[in-house]
């Protein structure tokens, strides 16, 4: 799996390894904080609390939305999703309780904005230690 | 004060009403929708602030001045996404809307504003709005940039969607305003509604407002290229901090190295003018008063202001042109490591030079519970106005011994000290507040990172009345009253018909009174007169010693460094520079605090807790240091 390779991002957080399980693998869902830069998601479902859930409800993150992990902060977190023609950062931290499926790579478009971004942060994923 | 505990009803209209027409409006929109850009224009900058009872949320009642509707008065509600009653915004917004709000009229139309940059998703709000069953003109807010994107929406097929008239306008520039004047000509009548979603969910709105952009044709403006790319510099690993901090240094260097001149300046000029105007009134008392007591009063709000609007036009560019986010997004994981957010760097930044405006910067947080705890260890930071008796006691008791080569020295190095001391309080407390007070749910930080724009001239010269006028106003009157107590107390009782002087009036016998309290921290009763007269302002204590000083026959012929080193100890002095680290002395911060928490509650807690807190470092320094040098 190719999203694998992103593990290594975010890492230093040990409970981030609980998700996703063997049964999640198998049907692709993963929590948001693991998508890797410049990959897609679907939207499946938050797990917040109650106001924090209905802000991000409020902001596009709704089940079924398409969800672009854009950039890192500098320093590694937060990251910055593109959701709904909107850029929001989220920490770590919030990123982990809502759960994306993952698009396979052969069902995006090429030539897109989004394929060109993929590419430029694929390259500059390369300088990373 | 009570002039900013109540709601200002701005004689809002009390004729009877009459039936179909429309007297007051709501502004609803999303944040960022450019409702505030367009309450300013609506209401031509005469507006009425105030916040809403019990609540930190701000209220702003105006007129419709600026489209010649000056009948008409308009209320720009929080910017909501919702109006589930969630946050302390939404419920104000959903009890103004009601007509549930005391103090507040109930509107009888609502002006929607959404930004068509992200229409299909701002549409979101339009479903519970539209479900008020109120007279709605949906405003399309920044239509011409939507335009100039290649975006497109058919404001006619909208308008039939949603059973309501909609207008493309540009609050930025005005245009498209008309609209507005024409639907308030009408005779209010709410077409039959449309099918509106399911209530109260966030899925089901999202639905329906794509399905609502998809069948009107709306086609959203593509993300500006411009925006990625500068954020590949501006949040590059490398460059991006390095920017940031340029720009932070930049911003602190100018605050601090120009708005210093410009208050002392400022000061200069106030305190002229009070000498020119003493000459026309005729000596006494009532020339005390107004000179000494209300003039310095004044002027000792004054004197902030070229500060708070360096800083302010600073924020206003940031904040315009979308840098602020980045800068919060760079700062946040430094900032968490102390409990707090990324957009509270700027806040404790521009604290260094002056904790007011900082205070009052910390608007840009929307989290609650994070404001109030970066408002809180705001004060610790070191400002410039306890420069003077750090100067002061630093020149008169610490010797110039280097340390660390020639240019580092002592007097340097116990200089570096007290900035430190004051960041850690300041973390200390983020910390303990975190843990205690402001402890419930963690607080998420969900930042919006805006597309780079270039800030107009107009919009920041408006947010610089805007503060101005704030700081005026409520601060002012607050440090006007505690000026003309604190005059009195230094005044009375009267020895022989005049002024007794300082020592034998009654703040100087409270000095006496308080001697025993402060004698294990080293200090006498004069320095318990300067710590009770810079309750005003951390700088008024070097002038209360020199008068105190310069008045006593035994030191009048030292210089203040002189009679100081004869008066106190090392320790003393060190534990008196460590009581001003800490200590909350500044009259203007804590009504800045009242004003921005819309309580007495959190300025009475700070200013407990730090003045505990500084006499128990200054006990503490002064018991160390006098064993030490013993």
């Amino acid at each position: 799996m190719i999203e694998r390779s992103d593990h290594h991002l975010q890492a230093d957080d040990p409970s981030s390894r609980l998700y996703p399980t063997l049964g999640s693998w198998l049907l692709n869902v993963i929590a948001l904080s693991e998508l890797g830069i410049g990959k897609h998601g679907i939207v499946e479902g938050l797990d917040l609390p109650g106001e924090v859930q209905h802000h991000l409800m409020h902001m596009g993150f709704v089940p079924d939305a398409r969800v672009l992990a854009l950039r890192r902060a500098p320093a590694g977190d937060p990251t910055v999703y593109a959701i709904d023609g909107m850029e929001i950062a989220l920490r770590h931290e919030t990123a982990r309780s809502i759960h994306v499926r993952i698009i396979p790579d052969d069902e995006e478009q090429e030539g897109s904005e989004d394929f060109l971004l993929r590419h430029r942060s694929a390259a500059g994923r390369q300088g990373k230690p | 004060m009570s002039s900013c505990c109540e709601t200002p009803t701005l004689d809002l209209p009390i004729e009877p009403h009459i039936p179909g027409t429309i007297r007051t409006v709501a502004l609803v929109g999303p944040p960022n929708s450019g409702k505030s850009t367009l309450f300013n224009r609506l209401t031509g900058l005469r507006q009425k602030v105030a916040n809403y009872p019990g609540v930190t949320v701000e209220q702003r009642i105006g007129r419709l001045r600026g489209i010649d509707r000056s009948d008409v008065a308009v209320i720009d509600l929080p910017g909501i996404y919702s109006l589930s009653r969630y946050s302390e915004d939404a419920r104000v917004a959903v009890d103004v809307l009601h007509g549930e709000m005391p103090g507040t009229p109930a509107p009888d139309a609502v002006l929607l504003v959404l930004d068509s940059l992200h229409l299909s998703r701002q549409l979101m709000l339009a479903a519970p709005v539209l479900a008020l069953k109120l007279p709605t003109l949906i405003l399309l807010n920044m239509s011409d940039l939507m335009e100039a994107r290649g975006g497109e929406v058919d404001p006619l097929a909208l308008a039939g969607e949603l059973g309501t008239p909609v207008a493309k306008i540009s609050a930025t520039r005005g245009t498209g305003l008309d609209a507005i004047r024409h639907f308030l000509g009408q005779k209010s009548e709410l077409q039959p509604p449309l099918q509106l979603p399911v209530m109260g969910n966030a899925a089901s709105y999202r639905q329906w407002a794509s399905g609502v952009s998809t069948r009107t044709n709306y086609r959203a403006p593509l993300s500006s290229a411009v925006s990625r790319n500068l954020d590949n510099i501006l949040l590059h690993r490398v460059w991006g901090p390095l920017l940031f901090l340029v720009v932070v240094i930049t911003v602190f260097q100018i605050v601090f190295s120009l708005g210093q001149p410009l208050s002392n300046g400022f000061q200069t000029l106030l305190d002229a003018m009070g000498v020119y105007a003493s000459a026309w009134l005729p000596a006494g008392w009532i020339q005390s008063l107004l000179i000494e007591g209300v003039w310095k009063g004044v002027s000792s709000v004054l004197v902030f202001l070229p500060q708070i609007l360096l800083l302010f036009l600073f924020i206003g560019v940031l904040e315009d042109s979308g840098y602020l986010a980045r800068a919060a997004l760079i700062a946040d994981r430094v900032m968490r490591t102390i409990g707090l957010n990324g957009k509270a760097f700027i806040p404790l930044l521009s604290a260094y030079a002056c904790a007011v405006p900082a205070i009052m910067a910390t608007r840009t947080i929307e989290n609650k519970r994070e404001r109030l705890a970066t408002i809180l260890v705001t004060p610790f930071m070191t400002c410039s106005a306890r420069l003077p008796i750090y100067i002061l006691i630093i020149a008169a008791f610490v010797p110039n011994r280097p340390v660390l080569g020639r240019f580092f020295g002592l007097r340097a190095c116990v200089m570096l000290s007290l900035y430190v001391l004051g960041f850690v309080a300041a973390l200390v407390t983020a910390r303990l507040l975190k843990s205690t007070l402001l402890r419930a749910s963690p607080t998420p930080f969900i930042l919006e990172l805006p597309q780079y724009r270039l800030p107009t001239l107009r919009s920041l010269l408006l947010r610089l009345v805007d503060r101005a006028r704030v700081f005026l106003h409520q601060a002012g009157t607050v440090i006007l009253a505690v000026t003309l107590v604190l005059w009195l107390l230094s005044h009375v009782p009267l020895h022989d018909g005049a002024f007794p002087a300082l020592a034998q009036s009654i703040i100087g016998r409270i000095g006496f009174i308080i001697e025993p309290v402060i004698r294990p921290l080293g200090f006498n009763w004069k320095i318990g007169i300067g710590l009770l007269t810079s309750v005003l302002a951390r700088e008024v204590i070097v002038g209360t010693l020199g008068t105190l000083y310069g008045t006593d026959p035994a030191t009048q012929h030292l210089t203040l460094q002189t009679a100081l080193r004869r008066d106190m100890h090392i320790g003393g002095a060190i534990a008196l520079v460590v009581y001003f680290a800490l200590a909350m002395q500044c009259t203007s911060t804590l009504a800045v605090v009242r004003r921005e928490t819309n309580s007495w509650k959190w300025p009475a807690i700070q200013f407990i807790y730090m003045t505990v807190l500084a006499y128990l470092a200054a006990l503490a320094t002064n018991q160390c240091l006098s064993r030490l040098f013993g």
